[in-house]
């Protein structure tokens, strides 16, 4: 077992919630894991990314090498554009829909929408919106792990465990807020494949 | 031995926890901070009374790391890569001094400048006081060189320097923990004057001792269990990788190495098995993160001339960090096909959060500025950098730490009017208050904005050393009262804010305005925590 992730988004949208939880998940499972994120400036709503990546055998770098990963994950479409230079040719991206324009020259979404659709496996749904009809609008996050679970190579309860782990301190009904939510975007993501 | 998920820093700190630290001395910094703060959240050194509060800078940082040493205790002393400038006064001299408890300099660069003004390797820095240094390729490894660094430090009589990298500081891997050794007790060293009084006979014996130690230090990197030699068939070529750079070589090679390889992690480096390699391999090849500190140290390093490739024949970047891909390239490794990044792409510059007091701050002043033609802003280090860019353009300078001061004096004393400084509160009283004094003792024809969002924000808000004290401090160096003006940055005091900054340019000597206001991310926080 192997998987190469990218997660992308802005800062503050909440990357790197959906890095912890995939990587409690994995190391319950006994896999290797490296994960590495930028802390900083950019967090300040600049572009943010992390690459995770999972094993069964020790991985050497941290960081994932140009066309291997298997999986980009990303809260903001254009965000996952920006790392297609490490997409596996055949690999999955699954992203969000709806862009986070907080610069004045943001594109035309015809334009975003027409280079993603060009890629061959993809998963695009507008996770704000699925969260808000799960009642769960604080966790579009979890939303789009739900989404991307099947790709990941980790059972969908081992990461519902991860969200019992990592949400736990902050009580049940945070707990259960982000288990809808990660069902809801496991279900949409299910139904639109 | 239990196994954690935990970032480069937080190994360290666990590491340092369990080794029987006494004493953590930092100033936040991109990438170093989370060390200092896994301390000060940790309940075990709570209940080991461990001290962890934040230091002013971290020139006050290492020497207080240093004093808690000679009083025989483990002490760490935490920085970003530039925070080794500011200290570097008392680093080169506790390289003189020697130490007494054990005592590791973590130094945590930043090549690629993630977060940074500049991507200085401080291995230089290491080999310039002749210490000691260790380098992890992993999280694993931060934690052991940690665990067992405070030994090796007292047990060679020096401080260790440890230097890691973004990708270490900021990536999460599993980490097995040892058993938790006891803190030393307080005993200062019986030799202390001959050692601790750098006065110039004295001193002249210390760098002797320091120099008779270089061959002791060079053993202990030669008998290393960091410094691993893999021997291979071909010897076409061989490889050293340094530091993390072993992992992207590794990457490289998932079915083993193709070349004999020596990774090293301690310094200095380790001679005999760099003979090894010179004697059997045609040419070396030189991977490192950072400047091309060994590949230049090679040259004349064997006292004959070997063929050496890596950052200065072109065969790696000279700058910028390392990634699998460089290697892969500097080795003749095949690149996988991949997707171009779609030019609709436009960068996302990170800006102030919406809200936050520095906005309302520079739309004021630019509004008054604009009726100067001759203003220049002379700007400083934190969040309000972020006022360089667009929508406010609002700063001409940015450099170092308190240099906004410092510099906005220089150019007013060479004409500049207005000349204008914007400094944080933290950045203030880390480097900005001396400067400051410079300007009072000559009257200099000068306003200086202190944004005060009462911590230090952009590392995550960590606390800020002159909290609630800001114009007492102003008042204390000998800036007149009457020009010492608070404010709150809010758009409904625009006009009462405009007036302030306008006569206190119009005033011909030393003025301080405080624009107050919280941050609002530390705002925020502190809301939700109320909450629950």
């Amino acid at each position: 077992m192997k998987t190469d992730i990218i997660l992308s988004g802005v800062g503050g949208q909440g990357i790197l919630s959906i890095a912890a939880v995939i990587g409690e998940a994995a190391l319950k499972e006994g896999l290797y894991m490296k994960q590495a994120e930028v802390h900083g400036m950019s967090q300040r709503g600049g572009d943010v990314q992390s690459n995770l990546r999972l094993s069964d055998q020790p991985i050497a770098s941290d960081l994932i090498p140009h066309g291997q990963a298997d999986l980009i994950i990303s809260l903001e479409p254009m965000e996952a554009l920006r790392y297609l230079p490490y997409l596996k040719k055949d690999g999955w991206l699954v992203t969000n829909s709806q862009p986070f324009v907080n610069i004045p020259n943001y594109p035309d979404m015809e334009k975003v929408n027409a280079e993603l659709d060009k890629l061959p496996h993809k998963v695009v749904l507008d996770v704000e919106a699925i969260a808000k009809e799960a009642g769960s609008v604080r966790a579009a996050n979890i939303v789009m792990l739900g989404a991307a679970t099947p790709f990941i190579g980790i059972d969908f309860d081992k990461i519902e465990d991860g969200i019992r782990r990592i949400f736990g301190r902050k009580g049940e009904d945070i707990v259960n807020m982000n288990l809808k939510a990660l069902k809801a975007g496991f279900d949409v993501a299910q139904s639109v494949q | 031995m239990e196994k954690h998920l935990f970032l480069g820093d937080e190994a360290i700190a666990q590491a340092a926890i369990d080794a029987g630290l006494s004493g953590v001395y930092a100033y936040p910094g991109t990438p170093s901070t989370e060390i200092t703060e896994f301390i000060q959240g940790s309940p075990v050194a709570k209940e080991r009374g461990i001290h962890c509060r934040w230091s002013a800078n971290e020139k006050t940082a290492m020497e207080a790391a240093l004093g808690m040493s000679y009083a025989g205790k483990r002490s760490l002393c935490c920085m970003k890569h530039v925070g080794l400038n500011v200290a570097a006064d008392c680093f080169m001299n506790a390289a003189m001094s020697g130490i007494n408890g054990g005592m590791i300099i973590i130094t945590a660069d930043d090549p690629s400048m993630h977060s940074s003004q500049n991507e200085q390797d401080n291995r230089v820095y290491g080999n310039f006081a002749m210490i000691p240094m260790l380098e992890p390729s992993s999280q694993q490894e931060a934690y052991d060189m940690v665990y067992h660094g405070f030994e090796l430090s007292e047990k060679l009589g020096y401080p260790i320097l440890v230097r890691i990298t973004t990708r270490m500081a900021h990536s999460r891997a599993g980490v097995v923990t040892r058993a938790m050794k006891p803190q030393n007790k307080m005993n200062c060293p019986e030799d202390g004057r001959q050692r601790f009084i750098l006065l110039p006979a004295l001193a002249r014996k210390r760098f002797k001792t320091l120099l008779a130690a270089q061959p002791v230090f060079t053993e202990a990197s030669e008998n290393s269990e960091y410094n691993v030699y893999y021997d291979a068939p071909n010897k076409e070529k061989g490889i050293i990788a340094t530091g993390i750079a072993f992992n992207y070589l590794s990457e490289n090679y998932p079915d083993g190495f193709e070349y004999p390889v020596l990774k090293i992690s301690q310094y200095p480096l380790p001679k005999k098995q760099i003979e090894k390699m010179a004697n059997e391999c045609k040419e070396i090849l030189l991977l490192e993160e950072g400047y091309p500190v060994v590949e230049e140290q090679l040259k004349g390093f064997l006292g004959k001339c070997i063929v050496v490739h890596g950052r200065l024949d072109g065969t790696l970047q000279r700058d910028g960090e390392l990634t699998p891909d460089a290697v892969g390239k500097a080795l003749g490794k095949k690149i996988n096909d991949y997707y171009a990044i779609p030019e609709v792409v436009e960068q996302r510059p990170p800006a102030l959060c919406q809200g936050c007091g520095h906005r309302d701050m520079y739309e004021a002043l630019n509004e008054v500025l604009a009726g100067y033609e001759g203003a220049k802003v002379f700007g400083d280090i934190g969040c309000y950098t972020l006022g360089a860019l667009p929508p406010f353009r609002a700063i001409d300078t940015c450099i170092d730490m308190g240099a906004s001061i410092t510099m906005a004096k220089g150019a007013a004393d060479a004409g500049v009017f207005p000349a204008v400084s914007v400094i944080g509160d933290s950045t203030f009283t880390h480097s900005g208050m001396t400067g400051l004094l410079d300007c009072v003792n000559e009257d200099t024809n000068i306003t200086i904005v202190i944004s005060d969002n009462e911590t230090t924000a952009m590392t995550g808000g960590q606390d800020s050393a002159g909290t609630g004290r800001i114009e007492s401090i102003c008042a204390g160096i000998g800036v007149d009262p009457a020009h010492i003006r608070v404010m709150i940055p809010l758009k409904k005091n625009y006009e009462e804010m405009m007036n302030i900054i306008r006569e206190e340019i119009e005033y011909k000597g030393v003025s301080v305005l405080i624009p107050r206001r919280e941050c609002i991310q530390t705002l925020t926080r502190k809301k939700k925590a109320t909450k629950k």
